[in-house]
């Protein structure tokens, strides 16, 4: 396997990758493939939308419904929603979409009861796009709040600082005299009001639906007769441990967690509609602020999204210095992980400060390549921005086989058979298999159910095919399951990296001219990759523009935390905390 | 202990007990006091608190400036680090935060987000800067700042320490007390700063609609 | 027994503790400074760094490496009469592929000739927007616009960088990146000399 002949023209394709669906064939009349240039999949009738998903789930066996997200199309007066759609046990996917006349109310089927993983990514197009999902129990605003003036992702609407459709904004050259956008506003600031607004009258909304719902999921008492009082506690999104602005409205019988809502959209930073006024390139710093743990992970998702839409040939060397540098940050997420996992535990400051040392030595090697600790910018379609120097790749050398591994045993020397944290991690948070694809679950969560779906082997990209490596899988389900499978992927990516640092040829960086300007051809791209956190998808739409038409990005936390009142009713508050660290959520991500 | 920084220069101390005694003025020994022992508010936003956690673990160190103290409850914390993208959800939350905190108290703008906006200015959701609401100390740029960015930043404040006095710093000025109050915003149609009411509506009643 | 697994961990930290005094011990007795000097800092950088990993900031730096990025600047070059000369040519790649857009130049054109001048007459970075993603330094052609290493900037006050703020001299950016700095000049270097030669072949 990992002298696999290399034949970059076509990439090794597993016979699952090549197989196609029709569904023309099976639903006539009622489906339709998808035929403007450069997109594919089906359109399939509103009104059989239901019927349709789940003969793809049940015949056709696609069980994971990985991403949900809207487009508009406003000269065509059409709305869509695009279904993406996979297996777990590995292939290609199926894209499914339906159109719908641009005229409010936008109505479509909800497919919650077919799906559950589609709960929060439909709630985003509700919230974004105003797509009413017809038959979803509990469809309120996700990421903005309840009362906002509008549907921020259409493309008529306009947010206050407004300057142009598309950058460069012609202000800035050749007269370029500095001004604050404040001074364009009428509102003096990023304000925007209906007209005759009257703050004074205004009643602010006291978030009644929230708890309504709430109640809704609350599970209620069936044992005893005796009555207790219910609490309704909020958590966050000022909280030391939910892990950035996170916020959970939480019901509580004693210690009890009876039900659970996670409200989000403390760190909605509007990267889809600011990546819509971007030229392509211009997204890739913005990439890296998505996921801030990871830059490298998300560079190279929408890296590989858009030479998707090129068509281009990505050079060799950089294939490897991709991988490299895709494995590092993978290594360094998870010792984040065991840390942060550690400090929610209780167990404050050392297990973190150690493996906050290994990480800065990572850190290290980002800094020397690319420029920056965090915010990488280091891919370029086509390739990488530049070269790694010889003496950095001696130190990733040195890193690989001797200090990390090293270090890991240690790590487990030190902490897994500490009493406390059995006691706390093991048989607590249970997640099934089941459950975890029906909530869309992907990433190591999903592994450490029992499903041993790796997007490097089960539907590879880049060059994951050359590798020899396992997928880690642990069977339980629980938190010790999921606290192992992260040193078990540490493990792994160290045995990619060996790997990959033996094989790299010399050769150019980049197959393409550097160029600020890329000509990325009219259609449709989905491209996703195992970040350390789970499927990062973007899913990317040109009409032939320098400015793509939508940009959507498919995170992994958002969706992994749609499983998290499935996986806490029942169990004790002190617990839920460590809940939180163990899917990993990190909040730049799951907002936007 | 440090009594170079505590000593006024101008007195001549004998060699002698020069480690004993110092001769300062109460200002002095109040910043002194003060500048050692700024205890942040245990509060990240975005992808620049990862780096003030980073500031915090070993290779850093901010223990050396007797920062380490992490408060997760505002009433133990002197500084507010705003670190990372202020979004006007989050708004209100962070406004309530810096009305719990005691006086004296600062705020720091770690990162291009909370200066100004950042490269998130022009979302819809972004608040420009956090000084349109909180009175800042001082502002770092970067994107994020380094670990030693922000400890450099740091050090301005104490810097800026140094230079009050009890005469004239805000908190303890009778005539405008209510100036470490400040009006927690509404989220309406969008964000609404109560103090700006008259002119919200003024401005709402000439817009033509769109 | 219960609480073995305790003990287990403890010795990891135990040991931790060990190496902080150990290291120190073997580098005095190696006879050499493991603090304050780029020797020491150098190792504790390094993997092999064990015990103490605090790099005292400010007293001691960290060695950033040569591709670290901070806020832009221009460059510009000294002539022998101690003349600036401003690399910057006023073409606007930089403004157009900033990515928050917060470049901002001002043309002017000759009052005379009424052809634009290549000088630009202002320059301005807004530097609580820039995102440091050093777009502008890698697609710049004329080697104008470079990231700077300089981190210690905080301010009392918005930070908007004109001209006068942002220009430094060539000899300061071939201080913090003397590698780039060389295969720059040498291609420059290149491309004269073929333009001569291009000059010589036309005028022969």
């Amino acid at each position: 396997m990992a002298t696999a002949p290399f034949d970059t023209a076509s990439p090794v394709r597993t016979p699952l990758q090549t197989q196609t669906v029709d569904l023309v064939a099976r639903f006539p009349g009622i489906v339709a493939a998808d035929a403007r240039p450069g997109y594919t999949g089906f359109i399939v009738n509103k009104e059989n939308l239901v019927e349709v998903a789940t003969a793809v789930r049940d015949e056709l066996g696609f069980d994971l419904l990985t991403a949900v997200t809207g487009v508009d199309y406003i000269a065509e007066n059409k709305m869509e929603v695009v279904y993406h759609a996979y297996k777990t046990t590995g292939g290609a996917g199926l894209v499914f979409k339906v159109q719908v006349e641009r005229v409010d109310p936008i109505e479509v089927p909800s497919l919650i009861n077919i799906w559950a993983g589609v709960d929060f990514q439909e709630r985003e197009a509700w919230d974004l796009y105003g797509i009413k999902f017809t038959g979803h129990p509990d469809l309120r605003r996700i990421l903005m709040w309840e009362g906002f003036e509008g549907h921020p992702l259409r493309k008529d609407w306009k947010e206050p600082f407004f300057e142009e459709e598309t950058k460069p904004f012609k202000s800035r050259w050749p007269e370029g005299k500095h001004t604050f956008s404040e001074q364009k506003n009428p509102f003096r600031d990023n304000l925007n009001f209906p007209q005759n607004f009257d703050p004074d009258k205004y009643v602010v909304d006291k978030e009644e639906d929230l708890y309504v719902s709430l109640e809704r999921y609350t599970t209620k008492d069936v044992e005893g007769n005796m009555k207790t009082d219910h609490i309704v506690v909020n958590m966050g999104p000022h909280h030391p441990s939910t892990h950035g602005v996170l916020r959970v409205a939480v019901t509580l019988d004693g210690e009890t967690i009876i039900g659970l809502k996670p409200v989000m959209g403390y760190l909605h930073r509007n990267h889809d509609k600011i990546g819509e006024r971007n030229t392509y390139l211009q997204n890739i710093p913005f990439t890296d602020r998505l996921d801030y743990f990871n830059s490298m992970s998300n560079n190279f998702g929408y890296a590989i999204t858009v030479e998707k839409l090129m068509k281009i040939q990505v050079a060799e060397r950089a294939e490897y210095i991709r991988v490299i540098m895709a494995e590092l940050s993978r290594v360094q997420n998870h010792l984040i992980f065991i840390g942060m996992l550690m400090n929610d535990l209780g167990a404050m400051y050392t297990p973190s400060l150690y493996t906050f040392k290994e990480r800065e030595l990572i850190l290290d090697v980002f800094e020397a390549v690319s420029g920056a600790r965090m915010m990488c910018n280091y891919f370029r379609f086509g390739g990488v921005v530049r070269d790694i120097p010889d003496d950095v790749l001696h130190k990733i050398k040195g890193l690989v086989s001797e200090r990390l591994p090293a270090k890991a045993d240690e790590m487990e020397r030190f902490l897994n058979e500490n009493e406390i944290l059995v006691a706390r991690l093991k048989n607590i948070h249970v997640l099934n298999a089941e459950d975890a694809i029906r909530y869309s679950v992907t990433g190591p969560v999903l592994r450490a159910a029992g499903v041993p779906y790796d997007l490097r082997r089960a539907d590879p990209y880049s060059i994951y095919d050359r590798f020899d490596f396992d997928v880690a899988v642990r069977h339980n389900g629980d938190m010790m399951d999921n606290y192992l499978i992260r040193f078990d992927e540490i493990r792994q990516s160290l045995r990619i990296l060996e790997q990959a640092l033996k094989q790299i040829p010399q050769g150019p960086i980049n197959s393409q001219k550097p160029a600020y300007q890329v000509r990325v051809p009219a259609g449709e791209a989905y491209g996703r990759i195992e970040s350390p956190k789970g499927e990062l998808g973007f899913y990317v739409v040109s009409n032939g523009k320098p400015n793509p038409y939508r940009y959507h990005v498919r995170p992994a936390s958002f969706v992994n935390l749609t499983a998290v009142e499935k996986m806490c009713v029942g169990t004790k508050i002190a617990d839920f905390v460590a809940l939180l660290a163990m899917l990993d959520i990190v909040m730049g991500e799951l907002d936007r | 202990m440090d009594y170079e920084k505590l000593s006024l220069p101008n007195y001549n101390i004998p060699e002698d007990i020069q480690n004993a005694v110092a001769i300062t003025t109460l200002d002095r020994l109040y910043n002194w006091g003060r500048r050692s022992s700024v205890w942040p508010l245990m509060f990240g936003l975005a992808c620049c608190a990862i780096e003030m956690i980073a500031a915090q673990t070993a290779r850093y160190d901010m223990a050396r400036f007797g920062m380490e103290v992490m408060r997760p409850t505002p009433r133990q914390a002197d500084m507010m680090l705003v670190s990372g993208t202020v979004t006007k959800k989050m708004l209100p939350s962070i406004i309530r935060l810096y009305n719990q905190m005691p006086e004296p108290k600062y705020v720091v703008a770690m990162g291009a987000c909370a200066s100004s906006g950042g490269p998130f200015k022009e979302g819809y959701n972004v608040v420009a800067g956090i000084d349109k609401f909180l009175p800042v100390d001082v502002y770092i740029p970067g994107c994020p700042p380094t670990p030693q960015a922000l400890i450099a930043g740091l050090i301005k404040l104490q810097e800026k320490i140094d230079k009050e006095s009890i005469k004239t710093v805000r908190w303890y000025n009778k005539e405008k007390f209510d100036g470490n109050y400040v009006p927690m915003p509404i989220l309406g149609p969008d964000l609404i700063d109560v103090r700006r009411h008259a002119e919200i509506r003024d401005i709402a009643a000439t817009k033509e609609s769109a | 027994m219960y609480g073995k697994g305790i003990l287990k961990g403890l010795s990891v930290t135990w040991k931790r503790f060990w190496d902080t005094y150990t290291e120190d011990i073997s580098w005095i007795l190696r006879g050499r400074k493991r603090y304050n000097t780029d020797e020491g800092i150098r190792h504790r950088s390094s993997k092999d760094t064990k015990g103490i990993f605090t790099v005292q900031y400010p007293e001691e730096q960290l060695i950033l490496p040569e591709e670290v990025r901070y806020i832009p600047f221009l460059v510009y070059n000294v002539d022998a009469d101690g003349k600036r000369e401003v690399l910057c040519t006023s073409c606007g790649i930089c403004a157009k592929v900033c990515p928050p857009q917060c470049i901002w130049i001002v043309r002017s054109n000759d009052p005379v000739t009424g052809r634009p001048v290549p000088e630009p007459t202002e320059f301005y970075i807004d530097a609580d927007i820039c995102m440091n993603c050093g777009f502008c330094a890698e697609y710049c052609p004329f080697d104008a616009i470079k990231m700077d290493h300089d981190f210690d900037i905080a301010s009392y006050g918005r930070n908007i960088y004109n001209m006068e703020k942002l220009l430094k001299p060539s000899s300061y950016y071939e201080s913090i990146r003397p590698q780039n700095f060389k295969i720059e000049a040498e291609a420059r270097k290149a491309k004269e000399s073929a333009k001569a030669a291009k000059a010589e072949a036309a005028a022969a």
